[in-house]
């Protein structure tokens, strides 16, 4: 028996890994793979996103439509940002860093500014269940589905929708996408603001659950990028086995040596992936099918 | 009775960063024609059709389509005005399926094309309908050709602008196109201005030529003249 705990317990904690990774690199993926801006400001979107679903919960409104209201709110955000600050920089995407950049630290500042150094959350819901001698949180579960769910609709949006027919189009052949009446200019935005409402869904999913600090957002950050890093610009052929061979690398090393060794190992993970597929999982996997 | 004029630029002046490479370009195309545009390479014609699309600013003079400049209305809304346009070397959507390249094509029309329509388009071109679910990516250049044209056809233009439709394309392929412009000129009345160096696809399907040269327009022939040896070195030989 105390072998199944065990492996339940190994799974669980691979779950939770991976639903972290895949909330958290999802909106990174999309303004990454779809667009080519890398977005620093990635994880003050998650933090808008915590935010506004605290705040939101704590005035009285159910949790889930808090969440979702952070994520809109983050969405919205993105697609002013997007308008102001990127469009101008389309053609120069070293410099979207930069600009990113800016845009964090503002951000991170600007709220330390206006709402103080911390700001009071709401609790985690559901409690927790036992499977043998280990306790689990039921939020956790739920966090799991959130992000198989959101990989689900996430497919079935880019791959079944007219939306995501003329976004895929726009982003592997912008002028002709033009050329034949695509609206390219609203198609970037409403890109960016998806992958920033996408961050916005992660902080508001994680916001029960964390410290809400103006830099919360760094915690996600790190991981964000290695998950898309070792995935490569294609969200489904990448961001999704980059977590979950991320998850269980980190799952296992964390149960055995604790949580430094989970980060090291993750770390380790991607400089051995990136040595080997430069170009992440999905490149390898784009170029065998060609 | 003369039929309308679908199309005319006026002194148009356009290159790439500061560089003119067209010089004052004057033509003019009615409605219901098949006008060639024909010179040698690097004389600006493909300049001419990205200018007329609107994907290269226009540095003087003026494009006016259907009696409005439209030198300031960008490209995608001069698609909807109705003019499609199929690029050089076809630039099909190369991951999306031979029917998702088809569905861009329509997203210019406020509702969505029928069964009908796109059976319309594959009754034209059958190996559309047999590769539909293929990545247009991985079809050859005429199969990639005829999903550029059918593509642009979901839209519904007045006008359709080829760039060398002819390019790279087995020459049995480029009779079918030849043949299937021409049907679709004379069925549905679609003006088409083209762009070209093969001679069998000019006579096949202009019915006058404009003759480029260093960015100005130099001659107005018949595509008859290029029967004419001498008349092709003339005009067409590097």
């Amino acid at each position: 028996m105390t072998v199944l705990f065990s492996i339940f317990s190994f799974l669980y904690q691979t779950g939770d890994a991976f639903a972290f990774l895949v909330l958290s690199a999802c909106g990174l993926a999309i303004i990454f793979g779809m667009m080519g801006v890398i977005n620093l400001a990635h994880g003050e979107f998650i933090m808008c996103g915590a935010y506004v679903c605290a705040a939101a919960a704590r005035a009285g409104l159910p949790l889930p439509i808090a969440i979702l209201a952070g994520a809109l709110a983050a969405g919205f955000a993105g697609m002013v940002i997007e308008r102001i600050i990127i469009r101008p920089l389309y053609d120069r995407p070293l410099d979207t860093i930069v600009a990113t950049w800016g845009v964090s630290m503002v951000v991170t500042q600007g709220t330390l500014i206006l709402l103080g150094s911390t700001m009071p959350g709401t609790g985690t819901p559901f409690g927790s269940f036992t499977v043998g001698p280990y306790s689990y949180s039921v939020y956790r579960v739920v966090l799991m589905v959130a992000a198989l769910g959101t990989l689900g609709l996430l497919w079935v949006g880019f791959t079944k929708t007219r939306f995501g027919v003329l976004a895929r189009a726009t982003i592997q052949v912008p002028h002709i996408a033009q050329a034949l009446g695509v609206n390219t200019g609203l198609v970037y935005s409403l890109t960016f603001g998806l992958g920033a409402a996408l961050a916005g869904l992660a902080g508001g999913l994680y916001a029960p659950t964390m410290t809400l600090v103006p830099t919360m957002g760094s915690a996600f950050v790190v991981e964000a990028f290695v998950t898309v890093v070792v995935g490569g610009a294609d969200i489904f052929l990448g961001t999704a086995p980059a977590a979950l061979v991320l998850g269980a690398v980190k799952a296992s090393l964390t149960s055995w040596q604790g949580q430094l060794a989970g980060q090291i190992g993750l770390l380790v993970a991607v400089i051995i992936v990136i040595r080997i597929l430069p170009r992440g999982i999905s490149g390898w996997i784009l170029r065998e099918r060609t | 009775m003369r039929s309308e004029i679908l199309l005319n630029t006026v002194g148009l002046w356009s290159g790439y960063g500061g560089k003119p490479v067209l010089q004052g370009i004057d033509i003019d195309v009615r409605e219901g024609e098949i006008v060639a545009v024909i010179g040698r390479n690097g004389v600006g014609k493909s300049t001419l059709m990205k200018s007329l699309i609107g994907l290269l600013p226009r540095d003087k003079g003026s494009i006016v389509f259907r009696g409005t400049a439209v030198d300031n209305v960008p490209a995608y809304k001069r698609a909807r005005l109705g003019i499609g346009y199929v690029p050089q070397g076809r630039d099909v959507f190369p991951r999306l399926s031979v029917i998702e390249n088809l569905m861009v094509g329509e997203s210019i029309s406020s509702k969505r094309a029928t069964a009908e329509e796109i059976e319309k388009v594959f009754s034209y071109f059958p190996i559309l309908k047999e590769r539909r679910n293929q990545p247009a990516g991985t079809m050859s250049g005429g199969q990639q050709q005829q999903l550029a044209i059918g593509r642009v056809l979901m839209g519904k233009p007045s006008l359709i602008l080829l760039d060398e439709p002819s390019e790279g394309i087995q020459p049995n392929i480029v009779q079918d196109i030849a043949r299937i412009m021409v049907e679709l000129n004379r069925t549905t009345g679609v003006t088409i201005v083209f762009v070209e160096q093969n001679i069998d696809m000019i006579r096949a399907m202009a019915q006058r030529c404009y003759v480029i040269d260093k960015g100005r327009i130099t001659d107005k022939i018949m595509p008859e003249t290029l029967e004419d040896r001498d008349a092709v070195r003339r005009y067409l030989a590097v």
